[in-house]
């Protein structure tokens, strides 16, 4: 499975990287994210619990960056455990473009999912999961903006 | 309508549409099932199973689901391994065309040290209740390091790399043959037309309302077992569970199937579940029960058919066939199922003759281990593949010479029985002809174009779809399947009980789980004897009340009720004797009908109450002639199969606008040999129809090509028929009544399944005028066809 989006955020390229490589940053943008800690300058480890479909589960996973090309992109590999919920895992390709004082993130992620979210969530998770990046991206642009950042919550 | 068959027997019972006994407590919720059954001191199971389709066991870790409040332990393949508990058996041998024995891969009862689909069992928790067990079951760390998968038989024609087995190569666990491939080719060579098709049998689900259950529990000081278990065979698996697993000694092992809420076969399986729950009793001491979730059942109820199939068949001239030659690529899932090996060869390739003279067969199988469920019988069977196949092809090469499909049917017709078919059978009796002509005059078939341009004149692309299937039922007969490799008799028995006061018991090892059998068996008592079905009960599912027996599957009981009606006969037989001493007169003079003895010598009667009485208080007896009490038991072992037959015409509306499929009538005429109850047969043929429809238009077990992950594990999206979908069938019975028994029945539970199907397809690609469309034909692709048709 496939998906792919495009977001304008209202920061230089250098931002945009700096942020996308914060880890606080990244976890108050991502709903539900319970812990994300930075193992070392490209892995980080976490904890998200989501709903997806009529599976509710708490993932544990890993984010590992890959082809590192700051401030333009990079790969990022994801793998996350859900107990019987099952597993998800994949890999998103994200490039960072100036577009005026902006800049345009793009992604294309490429996922797998096994056990219950594949049986009872398949045909969900594409939604589910636009809406997630939708719903991260959405507050990533709006974090970015303030100062240091902090939890709107 | 309600057609009435002709009885065999003269009588008020058997025959007509007696009212279901069972359904007394069924429709009222008072029908007792495994999960029903709450034992003192009860404990609950659940299952840890694979996430991945293929991947290795890389470590278990069950200290913190150990912990877990009310968790009493944890099972895995260790504890499996340390018992030296055998992996589960495939019941069938075939082998190779090289013969070479087929490759079984090992089914551990748990997962040891590699899993090969989604839903293998991997350990069990048992808790004191089933949320603690289900709690502590997430809490069981496993450790899995991921194989390469392959979800499709196809794969094996392509180089893969994927090892599901380590010493099964290429991933086949046989290479077989059946008929005369030289006959065939020199057939193909004269031959004036030949017309090829490929195609798909989709994979089915078999979604019975119960789900699996199982309830063990084990008396350590006795040393005995008692399993409660939802099955189809539960007298049958205990010699089974006690020779091959020694869990318990067979004199110690009492299986119980209560009432069972549906099977179409997947509950005629061995599988690792319940054995494992037994198990899991044995060491906890304590009784141990689990019902399936329904995503279990979805993913671990050995699924149906899932062929891959190329067919060419052979005509003359005049559209005669010629020959058929079928390659088929057979979907056995990650392990050989039970009947696994016997479903896609014996159950399958022999009935490719259809119900026509095909001088030359030649079909290969080849029967490939996939990372999928297991795939084994489910209602049909092999038949309904090979009954898709033929009338398919058929309709193909009707359309190519121009031959009416009714026309090029009539034609190939069999009509001269016993007819022995070139693939094994020797069909036993049959009206092919009259069950077309009836099936096309119920169909109004005459009157189709007409409807045709009606609908087009709406929008509506009409089709009409023909199917003639014929089935191998009534199993055994013991001989002949152990021939073709069966690792197992197939025979029934039955105990007649006749009390002081007259009543009966009918102790049968056939069990139902749908079918009406403490109905249908009592009708035949209730006949022999004169008695009213009310004072007859029905036994069965309890190998502490039943002796012997095989069980309920591929329209079987046509075997037990002939066992039944030889125990009831040696019953008048003693009863003969009885009333002959009580009346003195000479055993020769003595008749009995509608529940009186008679004799010629008097005009004395006794009624069989009466009779019954003097059986058993034995006043005045000559005990040294004639024993007390009245009981009589059969084992009754067919010379021959019978062969259900029939022909059903579909018809079928297409919205070229959304593709959706409308089934507009359906019409079906079937040879079931002797009805017993007309009313329950419908019953039969209804439910039959309408999963043979479902598997035309709906249901489909889809799987992710990349992970083997079962994409359709729930009713959100695998697609069941419902009422509301489907016309109302019309029916008639055609009966010739069958040699192989006594009652001259033939089965009638698995015929709707194999031949709605086709007549479903045949009827799509009548509307659409195209070749083929593969199940099930979704509004997607049919609409695809239309749009592809309007432009071009």
């Amino acid at each position: 499975m496939e998906i792919r989006g495009s977001y304008l955020i209202p920061c230089s390229q250098a931002r945009a990287w700096e942020a996308l490589n914060d880890p606080e940053l990244l976890r108050a943008s991502l709903k539900g994210c319970e812990r994300l800690e930075k193992l070392s300058e490209t892995e980080y480890s976490g904890t998200v619990a989501a709903k997806i479909g009529p599976v509710t589960a708490r993932f544990s996973g890993k984010l590992t960056q890959e082809d590192i090309d700051a401030p333009a992109g990079c790969k990022m590999r994801f793998e996350g455990q859900g107990g019987v919920a099952g597993f998800a895992k994949g890999h998103a390709d994200v490039t960072l473009v100036p577009e005026g004082d902006e800049t345009r993130l793009t992604y294309v992620a490429a996922t797998q999912i096994g056990g219950k979210l594949a049986q009872m969530g398949a045909r969900l998770i594409e939604g589910t999961a636009r809406t997630m990046a939708d719903d991260f991206f959405g507050r990533f642009a709006t974090l970015i903006l303030e100062p240091q950042s902090q939890d709107p919550l | 309508m309600t057609p009435e068959a002709p009885a065999i027997m003269a009588g008020t019972s058997f025959g007509r549409s007696v009212g279901r006994v069972e359904d007394a407590r069924l429709v009222r919720g008072k029908g007792r099932y495994v999960d029903d059954i709450i034992l003192p001191d009860q404990s609950y199971a659940a299952f840890v199973r694979s996430p991945y389709a293929h991947a290795r066991l890389a470590s278990i870790d069950t200290a913190d689901a150990l912990g877990r409040p009310g968790v009493i332990r944890i099972v895995t393949g260790a504890d499996v391994a340390a018992a030296g508990l055998p992996p589960l058996p495939c019941g069938w041998m075939i082998h190779s065309t090289d013969g070479a024995p087929m490759k079984m891969g090992v089914r551990p009862m748990l997962a040891q040290d590699v899993v090969r689909y989604v839903g293998e069992p991997v350990a069990i928790v048992v808790a004191d209740t089933r949320d603690l067990a289900r709690d502590a079951a997430e809490a069981v760390l496993v450790d899995y390091e991921e194989l390469d998968v392959t979800a499709d038989c196809a794969d094996a024609l392509r180089d893969t790399t994927v090892q599901i087995h380590a010493d099964i190569p290429g991933n086949r666990a046989f290479d077989w043959d059946i008929g005369n491939a030289a006959a065939v080719t020199d057939a193909f060579a004269s031959a004036a037309h030949v017309v090829s098709l490929t195609l798909r049998n989709n994979r089915l689900i078999p979604n019975a309302i119960e789900p699996r259950a199982a309830n063990a529990v084990w008396n350590a000081v006795d040393e005995q077992l008692t399993l409660y278990m939802a099955h189809q065979n539960p007298i049958g698996m205990r010699a089974f569970i006690a020779g091959y697993y020694g869990l318990a000694a067979e004199h110690k092992l009492r299986i119980v199937s209560p009432d069972v809420g549906g099977g179409f076969g997947s509950k005629a399986h061995n599988y690792p579940e319940e054995l494992a729950i037994a198990f899991a009793a044995k060491l906890v001491d304590r009784p141990v029960k689990w019902t399936a979730e329904r995503t279990e059942s979805f993913l671990t109820d050995a699924h149906g058919r899932d062929h891959l199939t190329t067919a060419e068949l052979a005509l003359d001239s005049d559209g005669r066939f010629l020959a058929l030659r079928v390659d088929t690529l057979a979907n056995i899932g990650a392990y050989l199922s039970s009947s696994g090996a016997l479903v896609p060869t014996y159950m399958y390739a022999t009935m490719l003759s259809g119900q026509y003279v095909i001088p030359a067969i030649h079909c290969r199988v080849r029967a490939i281990y996939t990372n999928t469920c297991p795939v084994d019988a489910y209602r049909g069977a092999g038949r309904p593949e090979a009954a898709y196949v033929v009338e398919r092809i058929v309709n193909v090469a009707a359309e190519r010479i121009g031959l009416d499909q009714a026309e090029i049917r009539r034609r190939n017709f069999i009509t001269d029985f016993p007819y022995q078919t070139p693939v094994v059978y020797e069909y036993d009796s049959g009206d092919y002809t009259r069950s077309l002509n009836e099936a096309l005059a119920l169909a109004d078939y005459a009157g189709f174009p007409a409807r045709q341009v009606e609908a087009a004149a709406r929008g509506r692309l009409r089709g009409i779809g023909i199917a003639a299937y014929v089935e191998a039922c009534g199993i055994g007969p013991s001989a002949k399947l152990a021939a073709l490799g069966g690792g197992a008799g197939m025979w029934e028995s039955a105990e007649v009980r006749v009390h002081p006061m007259g009543t009966v018991e009918v102790l049968t090892g056939a069990h139902s789980h749908g079918q009406g059998h403490q109905t249908t068996f009592a009708q035949v008592a209730a006949d022999r004897f004169g008695v009213p079905i009310e004072k007859i009960s029905v036994v069965q599912g309890d190998t502490d009340r039943i002796q012997a027996g095989t069980g309920t599957y591929g329209s079987r009981a046509s075997v037990g009720m002939s066992a039944t009606l030889r125990a009831c006969d040696s019953i008048i037989a003693k009863g003969k004797a009885i009333v002959a001493h009580l009346i003195d007169v000479d055993l020769e003079t003595v008749a009995f009908s509608d529940g009186i003895f008679s004799s010629s010598a008097t005009n004395r009667t006794v009624a069989f109450a009466e009779m019954a009485y003097a059986a058993h208080t034995a006043a005045g007896f000559p005990t040294d002639q004639i024993e007390p009490g009245l009981v009589a038991t059969s084992f009754f072992d067919p010379p021959n199969f019978t062969y259900p037959s029939g022909v059903y015409v579909c018809e079928v509306e297409i919205d070229p606008e959304t593709g959706t499929t409308d089934v507009v009538a359906f019409s079906a005429a079937d040879d079931f040999g002797t009805v017993a109850n007309p009313m329950i047969v419908e019953g039969q043929v209804h439910g039959g129809v309408t999963q043979g429809i479902g598997q035309a238009l709906w249901e489909n077990a889809r799987h992710d090509p990349d992970t083997a992950q079962l994409l359709t594990a729930s009713f959100m999206d695998y697609g069941m028929p419902r009422a509301v979908s489907l016309p109302n069938y019309k029916l008639v019975f055609t009966p010739t009544p069958s040699p192989s028994n006594p009652l001259g029945m033939k089965g009638c539970g698995e015929a709707g399944a194999i031949g709605a199907p086709p007549a479903v397809i045949n009827a799509i690609c009548n509307a659409l005028g195209v070749t083929h469309i593969d199940m099930p034909a979704a509004p997607e692709t049919i609409w695809r066809l239309c749009q592809a048709r309007m432009s071009s």
